[in-house]
């Protein structure tokens, strides 16, 4: 039984964790270009640097005598978000929303005083959310607001996109939606909704949530078929874009659409998970292997986008 | 060459060498692969210590014999700048070691083989009787609480061994209680079995001191256990004078009988002898060949038995901690089980060969379990989280030390074993686990727990199997080939066995 699970995942070309790591991340990834996505105030630097978009930052706390710096950065925000700089898998990250005189509120409506945010960059600078507990820094940023059209297929947080681009190849995307189960949070593992996504409109293929496939939003209840991300190409190439500026060659972009500036990378991840083949009930390594096949040569970002909108279309689904 | 490539001739390498050894040991040297047929040959090392005095130095050791049940094949002394030599009267025999001057810290080594031979009974020859000890001054007031101990066990026995263990029954009672007049001048203490003696001869018992050792696998620096043999007019007892039981205890191995001391030093102070001990299974064939052969020849040559024995025990553990990396690696890679720390259950694993499996589980368990609780509620003071983890390490400490009083006091001793858990290790798992709750759920937290305690059983299973024990103690070559193992494994592209399941939803 299990040889012929075996070969079924085989035929179909999905790929596991031991082969990503073995033959994609360990093969294309250079340990050297590690540092710049394991640390996202550097990856933030580097993309601004080539003017690709990100959420604007506001300030960064880096070591605890710079705790007394906080209220002075907090000062004009009326929403900010909070993450660890090396924070692992989305871990760390602290939204605030709204804000009355001295009172701050997360999404869920629970308060926060100055000495609790306090506390919270603390823990963040000790390494509490960092691999390994290396001491870390703590990034104040403005807090995205998300743009309407993908508003209704979201609870409380924010839906991200996250690309697959393989040698600057956008491969695979899936949108990740927040639900009530994984209190806003775009996590998969807590029963955020993971929404396969055709690479060549951006339209849905299927959605997924703990490992079963739904047709409707269970929070908002609106229907997944229906959804197209504004914008496709546009995104396709700021993940193409990824690429260049990391330097790496497997990774995996998170994008956030933004009500006025449209899409920003949030972050890069170096080992992005294989979850994305569950979404989109595609596997992976047969695009891997068309990529890996092409002709050796310089592409550049609008060629390789092109070839990607050509060549990965997926028959319409039902 | 390709990365692959040399993976793959690495592996190759290494493992048709570590076969490749084994099987040479087995076929030329005739190591036996499995552990059955095999003797169980007894290395004791006993390390003198002392503080020279800047003068003429004579130590002089009590020498164990070929006795009842247990056959000395071999024995080694070291000694570096000492004259030595081996002195025999009839009774014993002494090892004597002599320098005209050292100074400072001095160790002397006696390293001895024995092996067990049958179990024939003890045999009893009455010793000389004059191996007795001198007798203590007393204070007059010691004089006569020892003459009341006497008569009172005289009352209250019918005959020589009754009377003894009347005896040390009433001493340990008198002793035990404070502020009485001790027979123990406080200054200069003597032990328990001393004390007997002296009152033994008192009561004109004939009665002499056996000084000896428990044979107990991997044990440092143990004390010698001082024994009483009494006469009862026709033959010769040995008693336990702290339990005041007869008979021999199991496993012992007696260093001297009679005589008035183990060791004795000239010229330095604060002598000290001290025992280790580890039990190797040597092929039977090869036992019978020491009783004949020079020590050092192939046989123990290349091996581990050269080292000194202290370090042997040492390496009998470590040469398992590659087979639990084994286990860790197979879990990991072929099945997918998630563990909190990578290697961290290998710690566990070596934690619960001392403690034992089950008990080893629910205390861990236990341990975990409250730390988190602790954690939990130090989440809300605001702490540090370099103080946090710190108060979290206290409290695992304190939970160890209450446990440990708990359980001697219900008689669970192989609980006592549990300050071989990782302290550290365990309350940074516990802020891992906290901080996993807090961020993933404690479904997460369960899925962590759960795999990290199967992957630590099931490598304690491993590491315990008698084979496993044999085959990486007495061929250590074999650890290259476990390497290559790994060195394969780590290019394993094959799908995880979990991810069989996880997948599956992807090509419906």
């Amino acid at each position: 039984m299990w040889i012929n699970r075996q070969k079924k995942l085989r035929n179909a070309g999905v790929l596991g964790l031991n082969e990503r790591n073995v033959s994609y991340i360990s093969r294309y990834n250079k340990r050297e270009n590690f540092p710049l996505v394991d640390n996202k105030l550097k990856t933030k630097k580097a993309a601004a640097a080539v003017n690709l978009p990100v959420p604007e930052l506001l300030g960064v706390i880096e070591s605890p005598a710079q705790l007394k710096r906080l209220p002075a950065l907090l000062n004009d925000q009326q929403s900010f978000v909070i993450k660890p700089a090396r924070g692992s898998g989305g871990k760390g990250i602290l939204v605030v929303n709204r804000r009355e005189g001295e009172h701050f509120f997360k999404p869920s409506g629970a308060l926060l005083t100055h000495g609790a945010i306090r506390h919270y960059v603390s823990n963040i600078l000790s390494g509490v959310y960092s691999l390994g507990g290396k001491p870390d820094v703590a990034l104040i940023e403005t807090l995205v607001i998300g743009d309407q059209l993908l508003g209704k297929y979201s609870h409380e947080g924010l839906p991200d996109i996250r690309i697959i681009v393989f040698k600057g190849f956008p491969v695979m995307a899936m949108l990740r939606c927040p639900t009530s189960d994984s209190d806003g949070k775009a996590n998969l593992h807590q029963g955020a909704v993971g929404v396969g996504l055709d690479i060549t409109r951006g339209t849905a293929l299927k959605a997924v949530q703990n490992d079963e496939i739904i047709s409707h939003h269970p929070d908002t209840g609106v229907k997944f078929s229906d959804l197209a991300i504004p914008d496709w190409p546009q995104l396709l190439k700021l993940a193409g874009h990824c690429h260049d500026f990391t330097a790496l060659g497997y990774l995996g972009c998170d994008i956030v659409l933004d009500k006025d500036r449209g899409p920003l990378i949030l972050e890069v991840n170096a080992r992005p998970g294989l979850f994305i083949q569950i979404a989109s009930g595609i596997g992976l390594r047969p695009r891997l292997q068309t990529i890996e096949n092409l002709v050796q040569k310089d592409w550049h970002v609008d060629e390789r986008i092109d070839y990607v909108l050509s060549h990965f279309s997926v028959n319409p689904s039902k | 060459m390709s990365s692959r490539a040399q993976v793959y001739l690495l592996a190759l390498v290494f493992i048709s060498t570590g076969l490749g050894l084994t099987l040479y040991k087995n076929r030329a040297l005739s190591f036996p692969l499995s552990p059955g047929s095999l003797t169980r040959v007894w290395e004791i090392e006993a390390k003198i210590s002392f503080w020279a005095n800047q003068q003429a130095i004579t130590v002089d050791l009590a020498l164990p014999q070929s006795q009842h049940d247990y056959q000395v094949i071999d024995e080694t002394f070291a000694s570096s700048g000492y004259g030595f030599d081996i002195r025999k009267n009839d009774e014993q025999r002494r090892a004597i070691w002599t320098r005209r001057e050292a100074g400072g810290q001095q160790t002397l080594y006696y390293k001895l083989k024995i092996t067990q031979q049958g179990t024939e009974a003890l045999q009893i020859e009455p010793p000389n009787p004059s191996t007795a000890p001198d007798k203590l001054i007393w204070t007059p007031a010691q004089e006569a609480t020892a003459a009341t101990l006497i008569e009172q066990a005289r009352a209250l026995s019918a005959d020589p061994n009754s009377f003894a263990t009347q005896l040390l029954k009433l001493l340990k009672q008198h002793e035990s209680i404070k502020g009485s007049h001790s027979l123990n001048d406080p200054r200069n203490r003597v032990s328990q079995a001393n004390l007997a003696l002296q009152l033994f001869k008192r009561a004109e018992l004939a009665s002499h001191i056996v000084r000896g050792i428990s044979l107990v696998d991997r044990v440092h620096n143990q004390a010698a256990t001082e024994l009483i043999e009494v006469f009862d007019g026709r033959s010769w007892h040995i008693v336990d004078p702290v339990a005041a039981s007869f008979g021999l205890p199991e496993a012992f191995f007696i260093w001297q009988r009679g005589g008035d001391s183990l060791l004795q030093l000239e010229g330095g102070r604060r002598s000290k002898i001290r025992f280790s001990l580890i039990a190797n299974d040597l092929p039977a064939k090869n036992v019978a060949l020491m009783h004949v052969q020079d020590p050092d020849s192939t046989l123990t040559d290349f091996n581990i038995y050269s080292l000194p024995v202290e370090k042997q025990a040492v390496f009998k553990l470590l040469l398992l901690v590659p087979i639990g990396a084994l286990v860790v690696v197979l879990f990991r890679v072929l099945i997918g089980i998630r563990t909190s720390g990578t290697f961290m259950p290998v710690l566990i694993a070596m934690a619960f060969m001392q403690t034992t499996l089950l008990t080893g589980v629910g205390l861990l368990t236990a341990l975990v379990i409250v730390g988190l609780w602790i954690r939990s509620y130090l989440s809300q003071l605001d702490l540090l989280m370099v103080s946090r983890i710190a108060a979290v390490l206290i409290v695992v400490v304190m939970l160890m030390a209450v446990f440990s009083v708990v359980s001697h006091k219900l008689g669970l001793e192989q609980m006592l074993n549990m300050t071989f858990f990782p302290m550290v290790i365990l309350a940074w798992t516990i802020e891992r686990l906290s901080i996993t709750w807090e961020e993933d759920g404690a479904r997460e937290v369960a899925v962590q727990g759960i795999g990290s305690l199967t992957v630590a059983i099931v490598a304690y299973l491993a590491m315990t199997n008698a084979l496993v024990g044999h085959l990486t103690y007495n061929f250590p070559e074999l650890l290259l080939a476990v390497l290559g193992i790994i060195l394969l494994l780590g290019q394993y592209s094959g799908y995880r066995l979990n991810e069989l399941f996880r997948f599956q939803s992807a090509v419906e």
